[in-house]
């Protein structure tokens, strides 16, 4: 082995490199798949937003308009919290919008067989955990791929919910419910502020909490965080377990909005919470990312929706600008990995 | 931290250790020790055992027979975490730090300090960021931030951190596999500095290593193993390259 000039080879050291010049940095930030990952989405809200203020400058702005908005993002909102989790541990959960009608049809039975709205309520919720959890034990318990199991979930979901249902709607006709799903504080619905409340207390087990540290450990490395002592099947399973949770509160604002339990399910919902979490920039192999940047995802593939609409263009479109929408922000917030 | 422990003290000792996957008989009743404040170092060609009888000295595998004292203590470990308990780290060659945590994150990843009461506990942040440059200081590692994720750094950097987090935590043991296996020459010689801090402090330092110049500069004791067995040990001192080389091939017979 020959002996380093260590005077000439000084290029990998242990200590703090030189700070670039402040041109460089920002050169470098651009290249950084961290600095897209945190911004494109916001870039992308704020384009979108001016592009149709163009488009329909009178209306797109309105109050009207983006009280609309803000009440149809509610439900892939909330969505979203619980799929963005799951992605983080490098997972993915196809069952979460079948899961939602699982938990309404849950809901609509107990609600047309007279129980109290709060019974109904929780009960939504728990079959939407439950769901999640068994997703969770056999990914992790069987090592059992994510696709495979949530794919099977979303059939087995859908195929209890008709059972229960009898594939027949029940009309939900509540006082408090309703309510709920008009109500509004200035231009920001009561369904949005639920879904604000839940994004913060989601963001703040994230960052704050051991859990949330755990959680992107695992996505992270799975085998070292074993390693390391983390529990990392009780972490997958409970990532499923709040995707599950998430459906079910997401299946109580839908009854409240629409003012029925439909046994029929919106896969436009599912294919938006994935599209959301990768505008978001969460990682799809896990161990990086926020629930912030997905939720605002969300409200932004809404507002693609809404703003096309209010443009008149015609319907068919919607899927194409999503779609487009989706691989370009992707590319940009592509991994290191 | 300061770790208070007495010179010329046997820190671990195996004592006829035998393990065996189905037919193949790993380790065929190996006795080793390990001084504190020295580097010990197990050499062996490919296959040769080192690796399961780290990883039973870790926890991370279980011996069939024979015995393991700490500091005269006879244990029996069923997990990595039990072993970490007992003072005994593992910086590992392959599972060491995750790559999209930060560096603090790692350091303290299952240790994590909370703060508030239970169950309304919050990561204490400020805290851990603190110690985390505290440990790192501690080992005169530089690192630009300990907020900086580990994907930035380079090969040393990282081992840097994984040593310091094995060394962080009143540890009396760090175990090395191949710690040097994967860095350039002036990484290395960073990390062989490292080790010769955790050995100033009086830890016990096991190594292994392939690389022979490093095994003689590093060590004071020397374990050859061949084919399960331990074939003979020795002061570093005592020795050179080319014995270890013929000893470790079968060429030379050891010692009696």
């Amino acid at each position: 082995m020959q002996t380093p000039d260590v005077k000439e080879s000084g290029v990998v050291h242990v200590a703090a490199p030189e700070t670039p010049s402040r041109l460089k940095q920002i050169g470098f930030s651009l290249k950084s798949p961290y600095f897209w990952a945190n911004w494109t989405v916001l870039l992308a809200l704020i384009i979108s937003v001016i592009v149709f203020w163009a488009l329909s400058p009178d209306t797109f702005l309105s109050a009207y308009n983006i009280s609309t908005i803000l009440t149809a993002a509610a439900v892939p909102a909330i969505l979203v919290i619980g799929q963005a989790f799951v992605v983080m541990t490098a997972g993915i959960d196809l069952s979460n919008a079948a899961i939602v009608t699982l938990a309404a049809v849950t809901f609509g039975a107990m609600f047309a067989a007279g129980q109290p709205l709060v019974l109904c309520m929780g009960l939504a919720i728990i079959m939407g955990i439950i769901a999640g959890v068994v997703n969770g034990v056999v990914i992790a318990q069987f090592k059992i791929n994510d696709f495979i199991v949530t794919l099977g979930m979303l059939s087995l979901a859908q195929g209890v919910a008709l059972v229960i249902s009898n594939a027949t709607p029940v009309q939900v006709i509540s006082e408090p419910l309703a309510t709920f799903a008009l109500g509004k504080i200035g231009v920001f619905p009561y369904i949005m502020i639920l879904a604000v409340v839940l994004l913060i207390i989601a963001q703040f087990v994230l960052t704050q909490t051991r859990f949330g540290t755990h959680v992107l450990a695992t996505g992270g490395n799975t085998d070292t965080a074993r390693a390391m002592g983390v529990k990392t099947k009780a972490m997958k399973i409970a990532v499923y377990a709040i995707s599950g949770g998430a459906a079910g509160i997401a299946s109580i604002v839908l009854i409240s909005r629409i003012g029925a339990a439909e046994p029929s399910m919106n896969t436009s919902l599912l294919l938006n919470s994935v599209a959301a979490v990768v505008l978001g920039g969460v990682s799809l192999f896990g161990g990086r990312g926020n629930i912030v940047g997905p939720f605002v995802g969300a409200i932004l593939l809404t507002m693609i929706i809404n703003g096309l609409i209010v443009a008149g263009v015609p319907q068919y479109y919607q899927f194409i600008a999503i779609g487009l929408i989706v691989m370009v922000s992707a590319v940009l917030v592509r991994s290191a990995k | 931290m300061i770790n208070i422990v007495e010179p010329d003290v046997i820190a671990v000792e195996t004592k006829n250790i035998v393990k065996s996957y189905g037919s193949v008989n790993a380790l065929k009743g190996v006795s080793i020790t390990a001084k504190a404040g020295e580097v010990t170092s197990i050499i062996g060609d490919n296959g040769a055992g080192k690796s399961t009888l780290i990883k039973i000295i870790a926890g991370v595998e279980k011996a069939d027979e024979g015995s393991i004292e700490i500091f005269g203590e006879p244990v029996s470990f069923h997990t990595p975490e039990a072993a970490r308990e007992a003072g005994i780290e593992t910086v590992y060659q392959t599972l060491g730090l995750i790559e999209d945590l930060t560096i603090w994150q790692n350091l303290f990843l299952k240790r994590e300090v909370m703060i508030g009461l239970p169950p309304f506990r919050i990561l204490n942040k400020k805290v851990m960021r603190s110690e985390a440059v505290r440990m790192l200081a501690e080992l005169d590692v530089h690192i630009p931030s300990v907020k900086a994720r580990v994907r930035g750094l380079s090969g040393g950097q990282r081992q840097a951190v994984a040593i310091s987090r094995a060394a962080g935590w009143s540890s009396q043991v760090v175990i090395m596999d191949e710690p040097t296996a994967a860095l350039g020459v002036r990484e290395t010689a960073k990390v062989e500095e490292l080790i010769e801090r955790l050995k100033a402090r009086g830890l016990a330092v096991i190594v292994i290593s392939h690389n022979f110049d490093q095994v003689l500069r590093l060590s004071e004791q020397i374990w050859v193993m061949r084919q399960g067995n331990v074939i003979t040990g020795m002061r570093a001192q005592d020795t050179s390259g080319d014995e270890l080389v013929s000893l470790i091939t079968g060429a030379k017979k050891a010692k009696a």
